[in-house]
């Protein structure tokens, strides 16, 4: 049963890509084929997900090939989990893009190649979840990489290609060093198959393993974000259009942090370099969040979250027992949902309220009570309050932590509370700003007439009193610096418009600006909002099955740190020792 | 079979040359440093087979005497993928230059938004509304304005020394949309 299903997440995109592309003049059966493949693979996935708990892990090897020889796919208990909640959110953003495409017009003019483009994305990220052989790891990735700069760069517009370039530049570096790191444990070990790795390296002198240990948790650190190599993240994110960032923000860097927690779990057990990940964790949560505070634009305090809540995965690899496991895998199946949903929220946002700056936004609350309730249940989530998901991931890794009981783990403790702390700050500032206060009340600095001439009659911030009259010299010289910092600031504010109203989604996915931004009155579509409302249903279900899902976290936390499953059932019984 | 020192030299210069060109701003050197890389890690993959042999065909050469065939499976596969993002980054290259009549790695405008701004929120106290007396030590006045009130920013003195030239775009080969 598990040896027909286990290809099927990775064949059944592929195959529906194939369909796509070939049906790609007519949309609506484009969507319908798309829609039920994913739907298919959610449904593989689940079962996989039962099997996998019921018999523990599972190794298919493909095409026949004997197990040293051939490419074997793994199913054990994470991997199930990763499919079951990475087809999940694909589905419910892909249901939403379908949404948004109708909504959008492009009967008219069909973009036939997000759905192929996107199903290669599942692919892809399949096969790495899948993946029992290095080599197809860096394949997956490599599918879902090259996927997502296609998806990244839809449209071509000048921002967007801006961000596609870092974006892919930072991919092939990454890449390139997973390469290298491929070929220096192929020259070491004399194989790339994951199960016999985990016995071959522990052979190895152990400067030889740290030094490939520490190049494949930098190439995976890069794809995860994890601070100093998460730089790249806040900048590409938010030009995409929404659902896009939505499943990139969801998937993308869990795949990362999935191929660290097999990294260090299965072929390094020893666990030499987890001070280094548990400071790593550290920054990215304080330094993450940080930035969240600072910013103005929705998307990027979305995206700097998503960098600062990683932290709080690697604090739980980092950790190396088994509960920090279990904390960090739960973390990871609460994450991927929570922020793709609110990647989603923010589309319907920018939609409403034409914007997705805060200082543009306002009164939301009142215009969209709808909309207001489904960004307000899952930030909450994200921020931790209880009794959301976010809460008991959060908690749970906290308390592998008191009980591991070292210094920097307390310290790591302390950081995670005041991350969660901050992350309700700049929530806070998104709820405050765009939903609750009166529409009118805008911040005259970004919304004022960017063109006007520079005087004394500038946009002011609020709270600095206007209007220095020439009365002292010190006055005079007052005011000439607040003449020239309202020039910088109206400077600056033409730069931001600029960089704002070529911003994605106004367009949907096409490339110009179909005319001015939506009027504020137009109704959200009812499939994009149906669609986010099911992911907002996804979350609040985490945590209402959180107990057997922390149950399930825990089996797969002692799999990974037992090894036996995972080696027997490539190997054959008795390998594993 | 002996063990040969061309290889090595020529993948660390490969990547050293790589990384050189990764570092510019421009996207056709960074192209061509991706490019460099990318051979080089496809070299480093291709010796991580051992010394070179026979061709690993049966009936053509004994079993000892034959190259490690997976390694060259391997490299196989990852020149394909580098071969198709080159031609991927080279189209977005060649839209950039369409785009903006630029090839260079841009500048992210949110950013420097967010740092040019003066407080987070507006009510926040600005050191400059304050008495001089009054001022935090070492307040650093000087960035802002003079007596004069001209601006003395950073930014503008670069502005003032290189018209026309936006502050961060100083020192590379000028564009046609470079002011902008």
């Amino acid at each position: 049963m598990t040896s027909v299903l286990t290809p099927l997440p990775v064949l059944l995109p592929l195959l529906g890509a194939a369909g796509a592309l070939l049906v790609g003049r007519h949309p609506r059966t484009q969507r319908t084929l798309s829609i039920l493949v994913l739907s298919a693979v959610l449904a593989v996935s689940v079962a996989l997900l039962v099997l996998a708990d019921a018999n523990g892990a599972e190794a298919v090897s493909v095409g026949g090939w004997p197990v040293p020889l051939g490419i074997v796919l793994v199913v054990d208990r994470l991997s199930a989990l990763m499919l079951v909640v990475a087809s999940t959110v694909a589905l419910g953003v892909l249901v939403f893009a379908v949404g948004q495409g109708s909504a959008d017009g492009d009967e008219e003019t069909p973009l036939s190649i997000f759905h192929p483009t996107f199903l290669v994305l599942i692919a892809g990220v399949s096969n790495a979840f899948l993946a029992g052989d290095l080599f197809n790891l860096y394949v997956g990735f490599e599918i879902l990489l090259t996927a997502s700069y296609v998806l990244l760069t839809l449209g071509g517009s000048a921002p967007r290609i801006r961000a596609g370039i870092t974006y892919i530049v930072v991919s092939l570096l990454s890449s390139l060093l997973f390469l290298a790191a491929i070929a220096l444990v192929y020259a070491s070990t004399g194989t790339v198959n994951m199960a016999q790795l985990a016995v071959r390296l522990a052979e190895l002198p152990a400067g030889t393993q740290l030094l490939l240990q520490s190049l494949l948790l930098i190439a995976f650190c890069i794809k995860a974000a994890v601070f100093p190599l998460s730089a790249w993240l806040p900048d590409s994110y938010p030009t995409a259009p929404a659902p896009v960032t939505a499943v990139f923000a969801g998937l993308l860097t869990k795949v990362g942090v999935y191929a660290i927690i097999r990294t260090q779990t299965l072929l390094f057990p020893g666990g030499a370099l987890d001070g280094v990940l548990l400071w790593a964790a550290l920054a990215t949560m304080l330094i993450g969040i940080l930035g969240a505070v600072a910013q103005t634009d929705i998307r990027r305090i979305l995206s700097f979250t998503l960098v600062s809540h990683i932290g709080y995965m690697v604090f739980g690899i980092a950790l190396g027992t088994t509960a920090g496991l279990a904390g960090a895998i739960f973390y990871v199946a609460h994450h991927i949902a929570i922020q793709t949903t609110l990647f989603l929220v923010a589309g319907l946002v920018e939609r409403q309220g034409g914007s997705t700056s805060v200082d543009r936004l306002g009164g939301l609350a009142r215009s969209a009570p709808l909309l207001a309730l489904l960004f307000f249940v899952p930030a909450m989530n994200l921020a931790g309050i209880p009794p959301l998901s976010g809460f008991i991931g959060k908690l749970g890794l906290l308390e592998a932590g008191v009980a591991e009981g070292s210094w920097p783990a307390m310290v790591l403790v302390a950081g995670g509370v005041v991350t969660s702390l901050l992350t309700l700050v700049a929530i806070a500032r998104v709820w405050t700003r765009a939903f609750w206060r009166p529409a009118a009340q805008e911040d005259g600095l970004v919304d004022g007439p960017v063109d006007g001439p520079v005087d004394g009659s500038a946009p002011q911030p609020v709270g600095v009193p206007a209007g220095d009259g020439p009365a002292s010299s010190d006055a005079t010289a007052d005011g000439g610096r607040r003449t020239a910092a309202a020039a910088r600031q109206r400077a600056w504010a033409r730069h931001a418009a600029v960089a704002t109203d070529t911003t994605p989604s106004q367009d949907g996915f096409g490339a110009a600006p179909r005319g001015r931004r939506p009027s504020p009155a137009r109704p959200l579509p009812a499939v994009m909002l149906g669609a986010t409302m099911a992911m907002v249903v996804v979350t609040v279900a985490l945590t209402v099955i959180a107990g057997p899902l922390y149950g399930y976290t825990d089996r797969a936390a002692a799999d990974l740190q037992d090894r036996t499953p995972y080696l027997e059932s490539v190997l054959g019984a008795g390998t594993g020792r | 079979m002996t063990p040969t020192v061309v290889l090595p030299v020529v993948i660390g210069g490969l990547y050293a040359a790589g990384v050189y060109l990764l570092l510019d701003r421009s996207l056709t050197r960074v192209l061509l440093g991706f490019l460099l890389l990318g051979n080089a890690t496809n070299l480093l993959l291709l010796s991580s087979g051992g010394p070179a042999g026979l061709a690993p065909i049966l009936g053509v050469a004994e079993p000892d005497e034959m190259s490690d065939p997976l390694p060259q499976a391997l490299v196989l596969t990852a020149i394909v993928i580098t071969f198709g993002i080159s031609a991927f980054l080279l189209a977005m290259i060649y839209r950039s230059w369409r785009l903006v009549r630029q090839e260079v790695v841009g500048v992210d405008e949110e950013d420097r938004r967010v740092a040019a701004r003066e407080a987070m929120d507006a009510d926040d106290l600005d050191p400059d509304d304050l008495d001089p007396e009054d001022r935090p030590a070492a307040h650093a006045d000087s960035l802002h304005a003079g007596r004069d009130g001209t601006d003395r920013s950073a930014e503008a003195a670069l502005r003032r020394r290189h018209p026309g030239i936006a502050s961060d775009d100083v020192g590379l080969p000028p564009t046609l949309r470079s002011g902008s």
